[in-house]
């Protein structure tokens, strides 16, 4: 066994609305930065110990599936690091 | 007997009860570590804030053991009617499609709305006529319906839609939207007209010094 931390990012899907980010692009603006868009993710970081980095990746996929994100609105994404 | 359940963090259960005896019904809440009673014959999954919408409005109540009770339930034909909170719970579990998420205004929304009933067939709006318009109160801040476009499309030709955000008038316009939700939809039922949920509270519509009486109708789904 390894351990490794499994980076869960969690996405609106691309064209549903994102309010609170829109909220924050317009409160951005007000400061006097320019941008074009902005996008916020969830970030979830799960310490986990597994054979190996494709195991690692499968536990955290099944846990975006069940729990961290929501398949009707979110896509997510998983990258396994090795834990020192 | 019609079990409200109570999560941690629910705020609703015990106007539901309240409401539900309104209409004549037996109702008692049930905390939601003790399982759902063997004698249930309804399920209100109440409003509030359960967990204290921690990683999203529902997320962690539509996981938690009695949810597989309510599904079977469900699934043997227990009517389960989902409001509010219990709405955003319903879609979580999956016992309804879709997803309730944040207003489009980004803001907590606490105002009276009208609904028209767009089908008067299932149980919890057979006390209206297609076309009805009724008016309840609203309070949320993530009650924006969404749903992909395929998904949608089949809710409607399967006519699953149970009420939808419009004017005074009956008019489903971008303007009597309160907050974003595709096709203004304001509730829907399950694969089975049996499970229902909705952002906006029968129960607080349920009693005459309340201001009035629309949300009866629903209530009377469980008789």
């Amino acid at each position: 066994m390894s351990a490794y931390t499994a980076t869960v990012t969690v996405r609106l899907k691309r064209g549903v609305l994102d309010p609170e980010a829109e909220t924050t692009k317009h409160a951005l603006e007000r400061l006097g930065f320019e941008l074009e868009a902005l996008r916020s993710t969830d970030r979830f970081e799960l310490d986990l110990d597994a054979a190996d980095a494709e195991r690692a990746a499968e536990r955290a996929e099944g846990m975006a599936e069940r729990l961290l994100a929501n398949p009707t609105i979110h896509d997510y994404d998983v990258d396994v690091t090795e834990r020192e | 007997m019609i079990a409200v359940v109570r999560f941690g963090g629910s705020n609703c259960d015990r106007d539901a009860v309240r409401a539900l005896e309104a209409v004549g019904l037996d109702a008692e809440i049930v905390w939601h570590e003790d399982g759902l009673p063997a004698d249930a014959d309804g399920v209100v999954l109440p409003g509030g804030f359960s967990y204290g919408d921690y990683l999203r409005a529902g997320a962690m109540a539509a996981r938690s053991p009695i949810m597989d009770d309510v599904r079977d339930a469900a699934n043997d034909g227990v009517p389960v009617l989902g409001v509010c909170n219990g709405a955003q719970i319903g879609c979580e579990a999956g016992l309804t499609p879709g997803a309730f998420t944040t207003n489009a205004s980004a803001r907590f929304q606490c105002e009276h709305v009208h609904l028209r009933v767009e089908n008067a067939e299932t149980p919890w709006t057979r006390a209206y006529e297609e076309g009805d318009v009724v008016e309840f109160p609203i309070a949320h801040g993530e009650g924006r319906f969404e749903i992909p476009d395929a998904e949608l499309a089949e809710l409607e030709n399967d006519d699953r839609v149970l009420f939808r955000y419009c004017d005074a008038e009956g008019n489903i316009t971008e303007k009597a939207n309160p907050n974003g939700s595709t096709g203004n939809v304001a509730g829907i039922v399950g694969e089975s007209a049996t499970v229902a949920v909705m952002m906006p509270h029968p129960e607080r519509a349920a009693l005459p010094l309340l201001g009035g009486t629309d949300g009866q109708g629903v209530l009377e789904g469980f008789a």
